[in-house]
C-alpha cells in the first residue's frame, strides 16, 4: 500500500524564505514565511498574510493512519492521511476557465485535497479552451490531454458550469461570498497589436482570429479571410502560431478534410489562391520562437518548397550551438532538397531582420492590403548574434523593404485582458504585461496589501494559473507544470491556515458555491451548460463529423450548441 | 489494483524543514494521486525485469515488469507522479525521465520525433529520454531512472 505524501515544493521555499528573512533582518521575532514576490511585476515583499513563526516548523513524522477513500476517478488509489481534522468544511474553489490551466489545476487540487470541491466556469458551452480552439486540427494527438480532463470532470467533487461568463453573467463580487478561493485560469482572449499604419485594412488579420476561425470559435465564425485576393501571404512573427498559420495555408486541402477543421474553413481554403507564404521575423533564425517539430512539418508538405536561408546567420561550426538551436538550424539549412523552389507549385520562406512599418493599401482598392513595408534591422553592437536573446536595432544603412501581400497575418502573440469586475475584488490587472499580478507561484498579488514599505501582498483566496498568470507563451506541458504549481500553493496555503475568501468578513461555515449562485444567475436569462450536456453536444458533433469522415464537426455558434440541448 | 511486487523506500517523507503539511493542519488533506492509467500484465515468473524510479523526493520505487512495457505505463500503473499529457503519442514532453544507471548507451537511441519533444523538456540532460518511448528489454534489466520535478521548484535562487 502506498503511504507516501505528495510534497508541496513551495513549502520548502517558505522555509528558505523564512531563513533568508530572518537572516536578513536578525532579531526580528516571528520571521515571516510565505508569499514570495518575485521581481517579475516589480513587487518585492513577504506577504503579511502568510505569517508563520519558524518555530512551527517542527520535525516531521510519518502519518499513522491510512484509509481508503472513494473518489470517482477511475482506478484511483486514494488514501487519506489525516482523519483527525477539526475543520469539517469542504474547500470550495471556483476555477474560471476550462482550458488546460483550469483543468490541470482542478486535477491537482482534487488529487491533493480530499475535501476540495471545484466549480469550473467556462464562458462557452464547450470546454477545453485552446486545446479545442487553438491547437491545430492536424495535430489531434496534442488534444489527447482532453482524456485526462474528461476523467477530472467525472469526479463527483467537480462541477462544470459552461456558458457562464464570469464578469458578464455572474459578478466576481457575488461569487466571492460563496467560495473559499477563486482561481483565474481564463487564458488570453485578445492579441497584441503592432500599432502601425494600415493594421485595420481588409486582408490583415491576427493569427488568433484566423486560428479561431478555422477551429470553429463561435465569435470568429464570420471572419471569411480573403484568401482569394492574391497569391502572396505574409505572416508577421516567428513563433509556432505563425507556423500553424503557414501550414494551414499551404497544406493540400484534401489532407485537412480528415481533421476536425470546420467545413466553412475547408470551403474557403479550397478557394484559396495563396501560393507563397513568407514568415517574417524582426530578428534572426537563432532568435526565432518556433520549435523544431513545427519547422520540420513545413518541410514535408507535398509540393511546397522552402527558399534556402543564408548560412551567414550561423557560426562556422553550427554544431557548436546549443542543442535546440542546432537542431532547428539543421532542418532550416537542409531545407527541401526534394522540392526545388522553381518547380514546386507552392513555396514558403523565412525572412529575417525585418520589422514591420506599415500595411499598404492596394492602388485599386484602398480598403484592402497589397503590400507591407519593413524597416531592416541589424544585431545591436553589444549583442551576441548566436544567442537567442540577441537584440536588434534599426539598420539605418539599408532602405525600407516593401513586400507584396494579398493577405497578412499578425502573429506576434496573444494577450490577456482584465476580467470585468476584477478591481471590485481587489485585483489590479497588469495591462502592460497582460497578466494578473502574481508571485510567480500563482498567488494573486496586490500592490497595496503589504506591510510598511514592503508594499505588495497576497489577496487572500485569489490565485491564477496558465496564460493569464505567465503571459501567452508555453506549450500545454508548461501550462500543466504551471497549473500544478498553483494548485500546490493553494493546498499549502490551506494547510497553513492562511486567510482565504470570506475571512475578512468573518464569514464562517461552509461555502455553497454554484448551488448558492445558480438561481440568481439563471434569473438573468443565462442558460448554464453542465458536463452531461457537454457530452450531448460532443456526441452530436462527433456524429456530424463521422458523416463526413472527420473526427468531429464543431458547431459554429453558441445557439446551435444550445439548440441540441433544448430541442 | 495495479500489481506492485516490491518497493524499496530509501528515503522517508522527512524534510529538513518540518513535518508534512498534512500533519500540521486542521484542514483535511488527501495524499491522493488520482486517476492513473495503465493496466499492465504482471511478468511471468522467471522473466521479471527490474526497473527503479527515483521520484523527485529522492524516494526509490522498484518494480518487477515484463519485457516490452514502457516506462510511462509502468509509472502510471504504479501511481508515480508522471503525466502523459499526449497519451504516450510522443507529442509532448511530460513523461521526461533521466537515465541514471549506465544503461543509456544500451538503449535504442532516441529517434528524431523523440528528440524533437525532448528539446521542449524541462531540465534536459545528456541522458534524458521520454518514458513513453523506452520499452523494457533484457538489456535494460536493472534500469534506474529519475523523475524530474513536475512543478516549479523553489530554489534559494528564487529569493535573490
Ligand atoms: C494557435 C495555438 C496553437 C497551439 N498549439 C499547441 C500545441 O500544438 N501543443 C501545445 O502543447 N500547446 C499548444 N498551444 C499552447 C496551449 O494552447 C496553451 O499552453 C494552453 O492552452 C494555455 O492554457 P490556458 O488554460 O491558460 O488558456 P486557454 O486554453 O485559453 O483557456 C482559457 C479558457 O477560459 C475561458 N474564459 C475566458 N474568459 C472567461 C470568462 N470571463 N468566464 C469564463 N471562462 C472564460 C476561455 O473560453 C477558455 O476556454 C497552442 C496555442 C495556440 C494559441
Ligand atoms: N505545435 C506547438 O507546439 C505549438 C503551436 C502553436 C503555439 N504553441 C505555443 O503557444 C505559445 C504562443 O505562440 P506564439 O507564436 O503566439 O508566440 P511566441 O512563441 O511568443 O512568438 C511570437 C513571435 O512574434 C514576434 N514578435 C513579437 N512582437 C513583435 C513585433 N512587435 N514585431 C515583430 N515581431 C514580433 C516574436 O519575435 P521576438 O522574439 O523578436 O519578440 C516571436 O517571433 C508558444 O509557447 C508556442 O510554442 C505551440
Amino acid at each position: 500500500m502506498r503511504l507516501s505524501i505528495q510534497s508541496t515544493p513551495a513549502r520548502y521555499s517558505c522555509a528558505n524564505l523564512a531563513r533568508r528573512l530572518s537572516h536578513a533582518r536578525p532579531g526580528r521575532p516571528g520571521a515571516l514565511i510565505g508569499a514570495l514576490i518575485g521581481g517579475r511585476n516589480g513587487f518585492l515583499s513577504a506577504s503579511p498574510l502568510h505569517k508563520h513563526p519558524i518555530s512551527t516548523l517542527i520535525p516531521p513524522r510519518l502519518p499513522k493512519t491510512t484509509s481508503r477513500t472513494s473518489l470517482s476517478f477511475q482506478q484511483c488509489h486514494a488514501y487519506t492521511t489525516h482523519p483527525s481534522t477539526t475543520n469539517p468544511n469542504p474547500f470550495r474553489a471556483a476555477i474560471i476557465g476550462s482550458g488546460p490551466a483550469g483543468f490541470y489545476t482542478a486535477y491537482r487540487l482534487l488529487s491533493k485535497l480530499l475535501t476540495a470541491h471545484v466549480d469550473m466556469y467556462e464562458q462557452l458551452p464547450v470546454p477545453y479552451g485552446l486545446a479545442r480552439f487553438g491547437v491545430a486540427p492536424d495535430h489531434p494527438e496534442v488534444k489527447n490531454c482532453e482524456n485526462k480532463f474528461e476523467e477530472v470532470a467525472e469526479d463527483s467533487r467537480f462541477t462544470y458550469i459552461g456558458n457562464v461568463a464570469v464578469g458578464r453573467d455572474v459578478e466576481l463580487k457575488e461569487m466571492k461570498a460563496h467560495y473559499d478561493s477563486i482561481i483565474f485560469a481564463y487564458g488570453a482572449s485578445q492579441d497584441r497589436k503592432l500599432g502601425i499604419p494600415g493594421e485595420d485594412l481588409g486582408g490583415v488579420y491576427s493569427a488568433r482570429e484566423f486560428v479561431g476561425w478555422y477551429n470553429g470559435l463561435p465569435q470568429l465564425a464570420s471572419l471569411a479571410p480573403a484568401l482569394d485576393a492574391g497569391e502572396d501571404a505574409i505572416v508577421i512573427g516567428q513563433g509556432n502560431v505563425a507556423l500553424d498559420v503557414a501550414r494551414i495555408l499551404l497544406t493540400p486541402v484534401d489532407a485537412l478534410r480528415k481533421t476536425d477543421i470546420t467545413e466553412a474553413a475547408l470551403e474557403t481554403l479550397a478557394k484559396s489562391r495563396v501560393k507563397r507564404v513568407k514568415v517574417v521575423g524582426r530578428r534572426g533564425p537563432l532568435q526565432a520562437a518556433f520549435t523544431v517539430k513545427e519547422v520540420r512539418e513545413l518541410m514535408h508538405i507535398p509540393g511546397v518548397s522552402f527558399t534556402p536561408i543564408s548560412s551567414s546567420f550561423y557560426p562556422e561550426n553550427p554544431k557548436s550551438l546549443p542543442r535546440i538551436q542546432r537542431r532547428i538550424g539543421e532542418v532550416l539549412l537542409k531545407g527541401t532538397p526534394d522540392a526545388p523552389p522553381d518547380t514546386s507549385p507552392k513555396n514558403w520562406s523565412l525572412s529575417f531582420l525585418l520589422s514591420p512599418k506599415s500595411f499598404n493599401p492596394s492602388p485599386d482598392n484602398d480598403k484592402h492590403i497589397s503590400s507591407i513595408t519593413f524597416a531592416p534591422q541589424r544585431f545591436a553592437d553589444d549583442a551576441d548574434r548566436y544567442s537567442n536573446a540577441a537584440r536588434v536595432v534599426p539598420n539605418t544603412e539599408e532602405q525600407d523593404m516593401t513586400l507584396p501581400a494579398s493577405v497578412a497575418f499578425r502573429s506576434i502573440g496573444y494577450k490577456s485582458a482584465a476580467l470585468l469586475g476584477l478591481s471590485d475584488i481587489g485585483v489590479l490587472f497588469d495591462s502592460k504585461l497582460g497578466v494578473i499580478p502574481n508571485d510567480a507561484y500563482g498567488r494573486v498579488m496586490s500592490p497595496s496589501l503589504g506591510p510598511g514599505n514592503l508594499s505588495a501582498g497576497h489577496v487572500p483566496g485569489l490565485y491564477c494559473a496558465g496564460w493569464v498568470k505567465r503571459g501567452p507563451t508555453g506549450v500545454i506541458a508548461s501550462t500543466m507544470k504551471d497549473a500544478f504549481t498553483t494548485a500546490d500553493v493553494v493546498v499549502q496555503d490551506w494547510a497553513e491556515e492562511v486567510p482565504f475568501l470570506g475571512h475578512e468578513e468573518g464569514a464562517k461555515g461552509e461555502r455553497r458555491g454554484w448551488d448558492a449562485l445558480r438561481e440568481k444567475v439563471e434569473s438573468r436569462g443565462v442558460r448554464p451548460v453542465g458536463w452531461k450536456e457537454w457530452h450531448v453536444i460532443d456526441k452530436v458533433e462527433k456524429e456530424r463529423g463521422a458523416a463526413k469522415g472527420k473526427p468531429r464537426e464543431k458547431f459554429g455558434t453558441v445557439e446551435e450548441m444550445l439548440e441540441v440541448l433544448d430541442r | 489494483m495495479p500489481f506492485r511486487l516490491s518497493r524499496t523506500s530509501s528515503i522517508t517523507t522527512e524534510t529538513p524543514f518540518g513535518p508534512s503539511i498534512l500533519q500540521r493542519s486542521r484542514r483535511r488533506f488527501s495524499s491522493t494521486p488520482i486517476s492513473r492509467h495503465g493496466h499492465l500484465e504482471p511478468p511471468k515468473p522467471g522473466e521479471e525485469l527490474t526497473v527503479t524510479f527515483i521520484d523527485k523526493e529522492g524516494e526509490k520505487h522498484e518494480f518487477k515488469v515484463k519485457e516490452g512495457d514502457n516506462l510511462l505505463d509502468i509509472a502510471q500503473a504504479n501511481d508515480l507522479e508522471m503525466e502523459g499529457a499526449c497519451g504516450g503519442s510522443c507529442s509532448c514532453s511530460t513523461c521526461h525521465v533521466i537515465v541514471v544507471s549506465d544503461h543509456y548507451d544500451q538503449m535504442e537511441p532516441a529517434d528524431e520525433e523523440e528528440n524533437d519533444m525532448l528539446d521542449l523538456a524541462f531540465g534536459l540532460t545528456e541522458t534524458s529520454r521520454l518514458g513513453c518511448q523506452v520499452k523494457m528489454s533484457k538489456d535494460l534489466d536493472g534500469l534506474v531512472v529519475q523523475l524530474p520535478a513536475m512543478t516549479r521548484n523553489l530554489s534559494p535562487n528564487d529569493f535573490k
